[in-house]
């Protein structure tokens, strides 16, 4: 270990790390996003560990901070697996599915940090 | 590093090792493992959680799922399905005994929703073993801060505005003392942090010291910076293994990455701390006879003045702080002392944590604002009294403080309310006792433990304190007089009067507190010979209710002295004058025909 010599660098290694025990803050904190994947059978089945491993890369690579990614189980949607359920703050929540590794990585960059709502590959929901 | 999505938190304190937490981490680190998980979920061993009575805990984030009892075979499931499969573990969740519902989430419980955490911030949140974990969370943030950024004077001043107070028990003004320290001059001057926890049931300090090592070394750091003092030393009961070892490896790390030593981060302050352990002697928690025996001499108080702050280890002057006030400075220095001065109540400020001990539901930890209730503390947080039996007392202050029965259950806790109805904040060690406990033989216990403790120094306590002892076993055998009574009032007074330390000024308390809210059981005792708890074996009587007893023979057999007469199916009859109360006739009667009286 080399020592840290001055309060930047101390900074810097805060920073450095912040994203590691950044998981372990509560999600209920009102500004957070929420990501849940879904990994019963079927979805993991369909890949949906790919899918949140890219998730959870991409985030650190965009240097996000206020994204929960938590898995959950089966919604009910098989046939679309992997699914994946994006809710941003005080907005509902909105459910995509067959997203794939590589599409989860398109998702984080455009709905989660610019904002936008993949039309084409939301879920119908059945009521 | 790796990109890990899911962190299980285990707590590795010493309560939750007690209980299997080790075994727990293995279980799960293999089935991650052959789960081939182990690039994407992790475990960490934490601080504690607080709530040693569901131990082991398992924390699972980001989903947020606190798991207790924990079992190895358990953890096996708790990955299989939360963990694989994304299924909360219902059976492992922790039950509300009232409305029997499962919860999930931490703040939901009772346990979690007043509490407060301040100085057990980072315990059962980070790896204490990990010191980038610690900076991860601002860790060294505060001391970087200061040493950049004020003066020593800012320093203290922050502190002072804070209103932060002494949280080994005496409540002094924090910002105060160092201030005293700072001003009087000399080549050198020394920090010293007393980890030598002694009260009956007191637990914080220890577990701020396996949960969150650093932010103790960091805040000495910062007050040697604004005393000007260049060391520190922690004084450390050698009964606590567990954070000596990450102790340890908390000031070796610190060391290697420079933040203590020599320049720290790079400015002209350089700061070196070593650890010194005690032998575990009560009487050195008190400031002087500390400093004696960190310097080789007997573990003996001194008179104040001069006070450590003046002349204190080797004749300079000395700050001396406790675990848990070190616990707080990092957040005020951060945060800043107004911040600090919202919290808490008038005269108290900040938060307190207590150790919940004795007859309650939840066994372990909490961290409240000052100022929260007698009432909230023992019936919301800690869940009422155990097997639903009626509270009678608190025991606050360990050996050295009084009780408060349920009169005085809704008073606002702080140093000074306590104080004011004869008991006193003590390091927060809370013993909660039931209508099964004897208030004689509780006042005979803490007794029995400051006769032990005494150094032996003044007369008054060496002497007086054994004869107290004497009296009251006189009386919890039944051959208790009126004089006697007359005596403990009087010889508890003297011992408080003509003592040095604090620790003979303040072990009659114990009696004098019981003496003044159960009166009556003394009374019990020494004229009508009874015990009305039943806990004095020589007052008790066993008796058997003839319409309740079916003559079943049981207790005649269990019976030692064979003193239990009757015919079977005929109601049985003991022989009290023969009777030893060893209690086994009512141990075996199905019936509940034998009671006590």
């Amino acid at each position: 270990m080399a020592t840290i010599k001055s309060l930047d660098e101390l900074k810097a290694i805060r920073d450095k790390y912040k994203s590691s025990v950044d998981m372990r803050s509560s999600i209920d904190e009102e500004d957070r996003i929420r990501i849940a994947v879904g990994m019963a059978t079927c979805g993991i089945a369909s890949g949906s560990r790919e899918t949140i491993n890219a998730i959870v890369e991409e985030i650190k690579a965009q240097g996000l901070t206020n994204v929960s990614v938590v898995q959950t189980g089966c919604l009910g949607y098989c046939y679309a697996e992997p699914v994946v359920e994006i809710s941003m703050p005080s907005k509902e929540s909105i459910l995509y599915g067959n997203i794939t590794a590589s599409k989860a990585k398109e998702l984080v960059d455009r709905h989660v940090k610019k904002g936008e709502t993949v039309k084409d590959w939301i879920i119908e929901r059945s009521r | 590093m790796n990109n890990y999505r899911m962190d299980i938190l285990v707590c590795g304190g010493t309560g939750c090792q007690a209980s299997d937490s080790i075994p727990v981490i293995e279980s799960l680190n293999r089935e991650i493992t052959e789960a081939g998980l182990d690039q994407e979920v992790r475990v960490i061993t934490t601080g504690c959680f607080g709530f040693c009575e569901q131990g082991p805990i398992v924390k699972i984030q980001p989903d947020n799922v606190f798991y207790v009892r924990v079992t190895p075979e358990s953890a096996v499931t708790l990955i299989r399905e939360h963990v694989i499969k994304g299924r909360v573990v219902k059976e492992l969740l922790y039950e509300e005994p009232e409305t029997k519902q499962k919860l999930e989430e931490q703040s939901d419980m009772p346990f979690y929703r007043k509490q407060e955490r301040i100085a057990l911030r980072n315990c059962g949140l980070i790896d204490p073993e990990n010191i980038y974990e610690y900076i991860a969370v601002d860790g060294y943030m505060a001391l970087g801060k200061a040493l950049n950024e004020m003066t020593p004077e800012l320093v203290i001043d922050e502190i002072k505005k804070s209103g932060l107070r002494g949280r080994g028990g005496g409540g002094f003004p924090t910002g105060l003392k160092w201030e005293y320290t700072r001003k009087n001059k000399s080549d050198r001057k020394f920090i010293i942090c007393n980890a030598d926890e002694g009260d009956p049931g007191a637990f914080m300090d220890r577990s701020i010291l396996e949960g969150d090592p650093h932010s103790v070394l960091e805040a000495m750091a910062l007050a040697g910076y604004a005393i000007g003092a260049d060391s520190g030393y922690i004084y450390i009961r050698a009964e606590y293994p567990l954070a000596i070892n990450r102790l340890k490896i908390a000031v070796k790390q610190a060391y290697e990455l420079g933040l203590l030593g020599k320049n720290i981060l790079g400015t002209d302050f350089s700061f070196d701390i070593y650890l010194k352990y005690g032998a575990g002697a009560f009487v050195c928690g008190e400031e002087t006879a500390l400093i004696n025996s960190i310097e080789g001499g007997r573990g003996e108080p001194t008179v104040k003045p001069p006070f450590p702050a003046e002349v204190g280890l080797w004749k300079m002057p000395t700050n001396i702080n406790n675990v848990e006030t070190f616990a707080n400075i990092c957040p005020i220095i951060l945060r800043g002392g107004d911040w600090f001065s919202t919290i808490g109540s008038e005269r108290s400020k900040g938060t307190k944590v207590f150790a919940l001990a004795g007859k309650i539901n939840n066994v372990g930890l909490v961290e409240v604002p000052m100022g929260t209730t007698l009432r909230d503390i023992v019936f919301d947080l800690g869940g009422g009294i155990k097997d639903g039996r009626k509270f009678k007392a608190v025991q606050t202050g360990g050996p050295s403080g009084g009780c408060i029965t349920e009169e005085n259950l809704d008073i606002q806790i702080d140093y000074d309310s306590l104080t004011e109805i004869g008991s006193m904040m003590g390091s927060g060690g809370m013993i909660v006792m039931d209508e099964d406990d004897c208030m004689v033989n509780i006042a005979k216990f803490y007794l029995e433990f400051t006769v032990d403790e005494s150094c032996g120094r003044c007369t008054a306590c060496r002497v007086g304190n054994k004869r107290l002892h004497e009296i009251l076993t006189k009386i919890t055998e039944g051959k208790g007089t009126d004089e006697d009574l007359e005596r403990l009032k009087d010889l508890s007074q003297i011992i408080k009067d003509s003592s040095l330390c604090g620790l003979g000024q303040t072990a009659p308390n114990p009696i004098l507190s019981t003496m003044k809210y159960f009166w009556h059981e003394y009374q019990a005792h020494v004229v009508d010979k009874t015990c009305p708890a039943g806990v004095c074996k020589a007052l008790l009587k066993y008796h058997i209710t003839a319409d309740k007893c079916k003559g079943c023979t049981l207790c005649a057999k269990a019976c030692p002295k064979k003193i239990i007469s009757g015919k079977v199916k005929e109601a049985h009859i003991i022989n009290k004058e023969e009777c030893i109360a060893c209690g086994a006739c009512e141990q075996v009667c199905k019936f509940g025909a034998v009671t006590r009286m």
